[in-house]
């Protein structure tokens, strides 16, 4: 069974994040950078098939970024996954969803596939369009925000459960598939030391747009970042005192009424 | 020398601080204020390969060198300075005197079943009447044909009372001092070893410290560590890796001191403001932060040079003595930010305060590092200028 899992490198959840002055990206000095908190659940299942398969099942990560991404890479690769796609290209800077989902389409086609796991989301752009339009594109059924995943005695198809509001929705589908991953899916495991010592030694190829048989950047017209802007400050809190509560409520009242007018 | 981390390096501390946050964060209230020793944490860190980081792959090791220890050490030490112990110990002692000294039956019966954590090594030198002065080593050992007969006792072994092979520097022959000292391998199932005395101690509670009772121990003469009289050699020889962890364990302790300093002082208002806000509170962390990165490029640069394998004495006795004090005086000046809560049990601080104070004890006190580093700075002077 041949698993992609689709990786990306983001800033750290627990990184204040700061816009740059241009407002074209954010400033990277002193951020640190981890795998996508929901590519790690990705990672894992794919590992936890390939163990289930056995056989000559291989998990391979394909993941787009700078060069400083091959850490993540490696992390993955440390945890137990076989090989990785790393597709670095100075011309990509912020490339919108279409653009990644044609350039790792690409990627795919050319490696064969029969299950491909995601996070459901990047937790730094918030996206979550990447995987919708590889399914288009690859023409492949998607199933969204899995919490489970079991696949058949035959590996034929796969059973789902997706969180909803309210409950589990449990789809069945044909493979080969994308999955994007929630949490709750598994419990990640960590890089062993032994992992990261036989990682050093895992194939990462690095592709250019050019390696990958692009002229220009796929898609590079249809949408674009104009600015990223830094969020507005919260307005002043002001606090309404007075020596009795009922007295303080009436105050309040007045202020909501006559200047927030809100009320 | 570049002090900038390898990629591997920061996976290696990426691994043990998620450990560390996670697993060894969920035990380590519980384990602190019962004294209990975290068997479950010390399975899964040998599964993620941490009982074995330094040892060749062929004996079952990771095959890292020293500063990718120091790293997970001082990220277990982060949550938890007593787990950090055994995996310290383990390491930079047991692991490494067998692999270095031990014949080939040795390595092969003891290594595998250490690297993979089925057993914990543990190492006992101290003695009622010797411990910084190793000389004075007095438990007795005689030949008795294949075997040798150990009499005597060691104590505040941590985690003597868990171990699977405990190394042991007795006395072969009194009359030759420090020539007569031998080192043997010793399982707690031979005949004649028991454990004496539990200790109950001010810090480092989920760590065990006991006393080891050797009343005509049997030990095949396989398990003699090197040659016989050369338990001098092997003490003095193994010393520095011991005492590079414990630097690593008093940056984990100082680093911690420092971030709860700093999280509590910005919470905390009096007189009106944020006591971050007051200039005695900002000098307290200008001085933890300056020290702190000074302990951290100390003990990196030890763990380099021992990596490279040239002589390193002197510049791991510095690590230990600068890393060690300044986690004392992080931990007194962060406890002080505290005000009277950092006194209870509510607030960590509390406990790395009392974890703390050992680093200046053992693994060679703080004045037994001024004695190495003295000893070295004159000699290089003796060198420079002859008198």
């Amino acid at each position: 069974m041949k698993i992609i899992v689709l990786l990306k490198r983001v800033p750290d959840s627990e990184t204040k994040i700061l816009i740059n002055q241009e407002g074209t990206g954010i400033r990277e000095d002193g951020v640190k950078f981890i795998i996508n908190t929901y590519d790690e659940y990705a990672i894992e299942e794919g590992l936890l098939m390939k163990e289930k398969a056995g056989g000559d099942s291989k998990v391979t990560v394909v993941c787009m970024g700078s060069d400083e991404a091959t850490e993540v890479i490696r992390t993955a690769l440390a945890m137990g996954a076989d090989d990785a796609v790393h597709i670095a290209d100075a011309t990509l800077s912020n490339p919108g969803p279409f653009t990644t989902a044609s350039i790792m389409a690409k990627v795919i086609g050319d490696e064969g596939f029969d299950i491909i796991f995601c996070g459901k989301q990047a937790i730094d752009d918030d996206m979550a369009q990447v995987h919708c339009i590889l399914a288009e594109m690859l023409d492949i059924p998607q199933v969204s925000v899995a919490t489970a995943f079991e696949l058949s005695d035959d590996a034929a198809k796969a059973t789902v459960s997706r969180r909803i509001e309210g409950g589990d929705e449990k789809v069945e589908t044909s493979l080969p598939v994308i999955v994007s991953c929630d949490k709750g899916l598994n419990d990640p495991r960590y890089a062993s030391l032994p992992g990261i010592m036989k990682a050093k030694k895992k194939e990462i190829k690095k592709k250019s747009l050019a390696d990958l048989g692009f002229s220009e950047v796929p898609g590079g017209g249809r949408s674009r970042v104009l600015k990223w802007l830094p969020l507005p400050k919260g307005g002043e809190c002001r606090i309404v005192e007075a020596e009795e509560t009922p007295d303080a409520v009436r105050e309040l009242v007045r202020l909501l009424r006559e200047e927030a007018k809100v009320i | 020398m570049c002090m900038k981390l390898t990629e591997e390096e920061r996976m290696i501390q990426k691994t043990a601080r998620d450990f560390a946050r996670k697993e060894i964060a969920a035990v380590v209230e519980e384990s602190n204020r019962n004294g209990v020793f975290q068997e479950e944490v010390y399975r899964k860190l040998s599964e993620l390969g941490f009982m074995g980081m330094t040892m060749p792959e062929e004996y079952g090791g990771a095959g890292f060198g020293n500063l990718c220890l120091v790293l997970a050490l001082e990220e277990i030490s982060r949550v938890c300075p007593s787990t950090a112990i055994a995996v310290s110990v383990h390491n930079s002692l047991a692991n490494h005197i067998i692999y270095k000294w031990g014949s080939d039956g040795l390595k092969k019966k003891y290594l595998p079943r250490m690297t993979s954590g089925e057993t914990i090594g543990v190492y006992a030198l101290t003695e009622p009447n010797a411990g910084s002065d190793v000389a004075a080593i007095r438990m007795s050992v005689v030949r008795d044909g294949d075997e040798y007969i150990l009499n005597g006792s060691k104590i505040l072994i941590s985690t003597g009372d868990k171990a699977g092979v405990i190394l042991v520097v007795a006395c072969t022959d009194p009359e030759k001092r420090t020539r007569g000292l031998t080192a043997f391998a010793v399982e707690p199932d031979f005949s004649g070893f028991s454990i004496g005395k539990v200790e109950h101690k001010m810090g480092m509670k989920a760590s065990t410290t006991v006393e080891l009772v050797f009343e005509d121990c049997r030990v095949p003469a396989s398990n003699v560590i090197g040659k016989e009289s050369q338990g001098m050699q092997i003490a003095l020889g193994s010393l520095d890796g011991g005492r590079i962890g414990i630097a690593a364990q008093s940056l984990g302790i100082a680093q911690t001191a420092l971030d709860e300093a700093v999280l509590f002082a910005r919470e905390r208002r009096q007189f009106g403001k944020r006591i971050v806000d007051f200039q005695a509170t900002r000098w307290k962390i200008a001085d933890m932060a300056t020290n702190l990165d000074a302990a951290r490029l100390l003990t990196y640069r030890a763990a380099r040079l021992r990596d490279a394998g040239g002589p390193c004495s002197k510049e791991v006795s510095m690590a230990k003595l600068f890393a060690s004090r300044i986690a004392n005086e992080a931990v007194y000046d962060a406890m002080q930010i505290h005000g009277g809560v950092g006194y209870t049990e509510e607030f960590k601080i509390e406990r790395f305060f009392r974890d703390a104070r050992v680093l200046e004890i053992y693994e060679g006190t703080s004045e037994i590092q001024r004695i190495v580093i003295s000893k070295k700075v004159l000699e290089e002077y003796e060198q420079m200028y002859p008198a």
